[in-house]
């Protein structure tokens, strides 16, 4: 089969549209993330055990299966219990949990990364709990946290082509629909993988351009 | 139907299942470490040609997505030629895609053995082989496996991604069995499950007794 440029062109304005709901659904699921992680993150450094022992282990849980199949799990379930989720929602939900447990890691090691003196100085200066989170521990932690965010923004960009088994109509769903209304498959699959590379290697490079950036604000070194 | 009798009906399909998984990880992980030390190895090449196609290799890899890949070696490669079963696309794309990662992990673990100790191999008149094979990569593994070990449970993973181009593995028999019987929460709970205790009580220990052995060898315990 050979490449024909005339359909790709055809199809180009499909793909590009689709590939704005998967900037989207990366996107919104990385917020969700973000906050879903800190909640996880405050869940498991509570000093109440009966809050951090199923917490963690809730996250343990979700770490070790795959994303696959939680997707599954909560789009097709939650019918069973008489509420029904929109492929979007489903989506949505999965990845906020699944990249949270990951994102609540990084904000643990960015915390834990920050040497125990800083603590005792800001105890030592009489600085309040909160004051010492703001102006001392959280803006050294940022640094350290930063590469592993920037990672797995990028990585939820990369399994956002898994929401098409669920019918998220983004760039795969996009890309087997036209494959099967046309017969071509050469031309949608190489695209999807096109637009990924054209998207995720310059925003690797931001991103690191950005830790740089923010480590040399800190007065941070980085080799 | 209650949790027991579904399980007494359908958890021999899922083990048949959980047993073509652990096949596709064993076999993707054999090619996923072979391709990350030659691969690793290439990006400190002193030839600018080697290390280029290295670096393209490893970034185009790791750029795209997993899916895509998996779909591209399925679907397209067929359209030119290149007809591959089910089992040997989805090994052949966990490898390639885990390998473009652990690639860069063998590039740190070779950078981080200390200079003195390439110094002195060379002190000690061994060939650039010898050194990379008795002094440098012995020394590179009690430092790779950590990393190693969480992208390799990365790998059980995703190897549920290959129940989309019909590899009857642990994902796929769970949707053949919830396509029948609907009862999504008991099939698909039982499978989530089923990978927790591969991956948590099956592959981590078997890692974690692999850093142990490596460091061991290397006399770091």
């Amino acid at each position: 089969m050979e490449w024909r440029w005339e359909f790709a062109f055809e199809i180009l304005p499909r793909m590009l549209w689709a590939t704005g709901n998967t900037l989207l659904a990366a996107g919104a699921g990385y917020l969700i993330a973000v906050v879903v992680g800190l909640l996880l993150m405050l869940g498991q450094r509570t000093r109440y055990r009966l809050i951090n022992v199923p917490v963690r282990e809730v996250v343990e849980f979700i770490r070790s299966t795959p994303l696959l199949v939680q997707l599954f799990f909560v789009f097709f379930v939650a019918p069973q219990f008489g509420i029904t989720l929109s492929a979007w929602t489903s989506a949505m939900i999965t990845i906020g949990l699944h990249f949270g447990t990951y994102l609540s890691e990084v904000y643990r090691g960015a915390l834990e990364g920050v040497p125990k003196s800083q603590w005792e100085a800001c105890r030592a200066l009489n600085f309040s709990t909160a004051y010492t989170y703001r102006r001392v521990v959280l803006p050294q932690a940022l640094p350290i946290a930063l590469p592993g965010m920037g990672n797995y923004l990028v990585g939820i960009f990369k399994d956002t082509p898994l929401l098409a088994t669920i019918g998220v109509a983004e760039l795969m769903h996009t890309a087997n629909a036209l494959g099967a209304e046309t017969y071509r498959y050469l031309e949608p699959y190489t695209m999807v993988g096109v637009i990924f590379l054209v998207i995720s290697l310059p925003t690797a490079m931001g991103l690191r351009r950005l830790e740089a950036a923010v480590a040399r604000a800190q007065g941070t070194v980085q080799q | 139907m209650n949790y027991w009798d579904f399980l007494v009906e359908y958890a021999p399909k899922l083990a048949n299942g959980a047993v073509t998984t652990i096949g596709v990880m064993v076999c993707a992980t054999i090619l996923a470490v072979t391709i990350s030390l030659v691969f690793g190895l290439m990006r400190l090449s002193h030839s600018t040609a080697v290390q280029v196609t290295a670096t393209v290799y490893i970034e185009f890899f790791r750029g795209t997505s997993l899916l895509v890949q998996l779909y591209w070696i399925y679907y397209v490669l067929p359209l030119m030629g290149l007809t591959l079963s089910p089992f040997v696309s989805g090994v052949m794309a966990l490898g390639l895609n885990f390998g473009a990662y652990g690639a860069e992990i063998v590039r740190g673990g070779i950078q981080s053995v200390p200079r003195g100790q390439w110094e002195a191999a060379r002190a000690l008149n061994m060939s650039a082989a010898q050194r990379m094979r008795r002094i440098i990569v012995p020394q590179t593994f009690p430092l790779i496996l950590p990393p190693a070990a969480n992208l390799t449970v990365e790998l059980l993973k995703a190897t549920a991604l290959v129940a989309l181009i019909t590899v009857v593995d642990l994902m796929f028999v769970a949707k053949q069995i919830n396509a029948t019987t609907w009862l999504s929460a008991q099939v698909f709970g039982t499978a989530l499950i089923m990978y927790y205790i591969m991956a948590r009580f099956a592959l981590t220990p078997f890692l974690r007794w692999l850093e142990v052995v490596a460091a061991r060898k290397v006399g770091k315990a």
